[in-house]
């Protein structure tokens, strides 16, 4: 039995499965279909200062392997998260982060700020592919010069442990990271969805009520995969790798190119229970390749 | 609770060119309720990713049995009309609430269009065995369109409407003359602009109607917030909060 355990820069993970913000609601959702406490840990929704009611329908199109989805971040706000969702999942056996959202540097902060005081949330992920409202619009994520600004100020007020989360659509991905990284991240976690659009040619119209969304799924792995690949070789803290993930042997992928963990996001739409069978697949890929250990595997190739 | 159950392709019937009736079978089929959906993994193309929700027809929960009216709107749907006796389907039960179950003295009348039909069916059977009397109104295109009779006409007096006029009255559901008697709940599943016109006359009336909404999901368990509809108290999720809605808690009515 090959050891699954995981230290993410003082995050212990029992395994490198976490899911992805987005993707698995506030956990009980996928109650039914599995048991929580067997994940290395679950990122709840992206989480903002005020309440979001998000993006008018229709929010979501199926592409060939994979989907574009227009949110827009609904949410009811972080004072509603500690609230009411956070004493009903506080107990959970597992780690629970929080996916930290915003529009402005102060929301960011002031958010972060809130969900330190929780003492059963160990991290935070902070999503820096929000629209920055001051820059125009343009992603956070998209310019080392606000993500050093956003980074800067959440460390300042954030003591635990800070994941900075990585838009793909960008040039230079690893000039981000290591902005990232120098501005006090723990770790970092990518990608977050490519930016992507489908048109209905019977309505002659966009299918997304704000013509372009984020894509995820299978059919955005190899480029996930890369761009894993990259930061990892250009920062010396963790990096989380997802994008695509639907199997064990997808997970192992991201880990033999430098990732450290891995989350699961879309899959979780298909099979409810994928999780667990994607840690139950790397534990048996390990024991039938005489691995003791799954950290033997991380950044092998 | 809900699960995740291969079942097995009992029987496939098709019942004109673009309707089929799939049987399926499972040995632990949970207990399911009318309104609720169920959500098929369709196997075989990278271009079909996603599960497709489909309401429930009626089940048998002591036979094991799930039966489910399709129409073939697109790749995935056409991919299950080819399914054969014998064949094995992913399908991730049951989601969604349930219509409102009236008192016993109330008079109710159901509406359904296209495959819409599929939900209408099931309440009526559950209303019939809590001892209730529900009509039931059916809007298709033309006869050929008038599939399962036998099956609607055991649960429920049949009343039907055809645009060309070829089977029953001629017109829309909301012009039928089923509608002069009193009623003092409406059901309604069935093509947007069809239930919006039900809502709307129900509304006229001062009767209480339930809608079952179609929103394309992709997960279809709360996740996602991909199914969303604006109600009174901003967008909620088709999947779980609905997809059945009373219509007052909807934006229809402004
Ligand atoms: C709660 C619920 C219950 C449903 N019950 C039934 C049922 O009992 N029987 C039945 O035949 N269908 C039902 N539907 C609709 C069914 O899910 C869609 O027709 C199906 O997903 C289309 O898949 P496809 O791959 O064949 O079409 P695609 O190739 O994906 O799309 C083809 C066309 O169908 C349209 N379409 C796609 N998804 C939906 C959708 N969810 N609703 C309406 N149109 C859609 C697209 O806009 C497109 O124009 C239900 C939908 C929901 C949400
Ligand atoms: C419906 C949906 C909602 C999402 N919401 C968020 C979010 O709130 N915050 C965030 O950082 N990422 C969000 N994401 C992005 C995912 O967390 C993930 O980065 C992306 O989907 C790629 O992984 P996947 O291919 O495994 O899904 C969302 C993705 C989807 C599909
Ligand atoms: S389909 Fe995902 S929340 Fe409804």
């Amino acid at each position: 039995m090959a050891k699954l355990a995981i230290n993410l820069a003082g995050l212990e993970l029992k395994n490198p499965v976490l899911t992805a913000s987005g993707t698995f609601g506030y956990g009980t959702e996928f109650q039914d279909f599995i048991d929580l406490s067997r994940l290395g840990g679950f990122i709840v929704k992206g989480t903002t200062l005020h309440p979001r009611e998000g993006n008018p329908y229709p929010r979501m199109a199926e592409t060939a392997s994979g989907m574009l989805n227009a949110v827009g971040l609904q949410n009811k706000g972080v004072d509603y998260f500690i609230d009411r969702i956070y004493p009903g999942i506080q107990g959970l056996k597992t780690n629970i982060l929080v996916n930290v959202s915003g529009s402005t540097v102060s929301d960011y902060v002031e958010t972060a700020a809130k969900i330190n005081e929780l003492e059963h949330i160990p991290a935070i992920e902070l999503n820096i592919s929000c629209p920055n409202v001051k820059e125009g619009g343009m992603a956070f994520g998209t310019r080392c010069s606000s993500v050093s600004e956003v980074v800067r100020a959440v460390r300042q007020v954030y003591r635990k442990h800070l994941m900075v989360k990585l838009s793909p659509n960008v040039t230079d991905i690893q000039e981000i990271a290591r902005t990232a990284e120098a501005e006090g991240a723990d770790s970092l976690s990518l990608i977050n969805t490519l930016m992507g659009m489908a048109v209905d040619i019977r309505k002659r119209k966009p299918v997304l009520s704000t013509v372009t969304g984020g894509l995820s799924g299978p059919c955005v792995k190899p480029v996930a995969l890369r761009m894993v690949w990259q930061v990892a070789k250009a920062v010396k803290i963790p990096v989380v790798g997802l994008g695509g993930i639907m199997n064990a042997a997808d997970a192992l992928e991201f880990l033999m190119a430098g990732a450290s963990a891995v989350q699961i996001g879309t899959a979780n739409f298909i099979d409810p229970a994928v999780t667990v069978k994607i840690i139950d697949g790397i534990e048996a890929y390990l024991d039938a390749n005489g691995f003791g250990d799954v950290r033997e595997i991380i950044g092998i190739i | 609770m809900k699960k995740i159950i291969d079942f097995t392709v009992r029987e496939n019937r098709p019942l004109t060119d673009t309707l089929f009736f799939l049987t399926l079978y499972a040995p632990e089929l949970p207990e399911v309720a009318a309104g609720q959906f169920v959500n098929i993994k369709v196997e075989g193309s990278p271009e079909i990713f996603l599960r497709r929700p489909i309401s429930i027809f009626d089940a048998d929960p002591a036979a094991g049995l799930l039966y489910l009216l399709i129409k073939i709107a697109g790749k995935g749907t056409a991919r299950l009309a080819e399914l054969k006796k014998g064949e094995k389907l992913n399908i991730l039960l049951p989601l969604g609430n349930t219509f409102t179950l009236p008192g016993k003295e109330e008079r109710i009348l159901l509406v359904g269009g296209g495959v819409g039909i599929a939900p209408m069916h099931f309440l009526a059977k559950t209303l019939r065995q809590k001892g209730l009397h529900p009509e039931l109104l059916i809007g298709v295109r033309s006869c050929s369109d008038v599939v399962l009779r036998e099956n609607l006409e055991i649960v429920a007096p049949l009343h039907c409407t055809t645009e060309d006029g070829t089977f029953g009255e001629k017109g829309f559901p909301t012009a039928h003359s089923v509608w002069r008697k009193t009623f003092d709940r409406i059901y309604c599943c069935g093509p947007d602009p069809m239930m919006r016109a039900v809502a709307d006359h129900a509304f006229r009336k001062g009767i209480a109607c339930e809608v079952s909404l179609e929103n394309t999901m992709a997960c279809g368990i709360g996740a996602c917030l991909c199914c969303v509809t604006e109600t009174q108290e901003g967008h909620k999720c088709v999947c779980t909060e609905g997809p059945v809605f009373n219509t007052k808690a909807l934006k229809w009515q402004n």
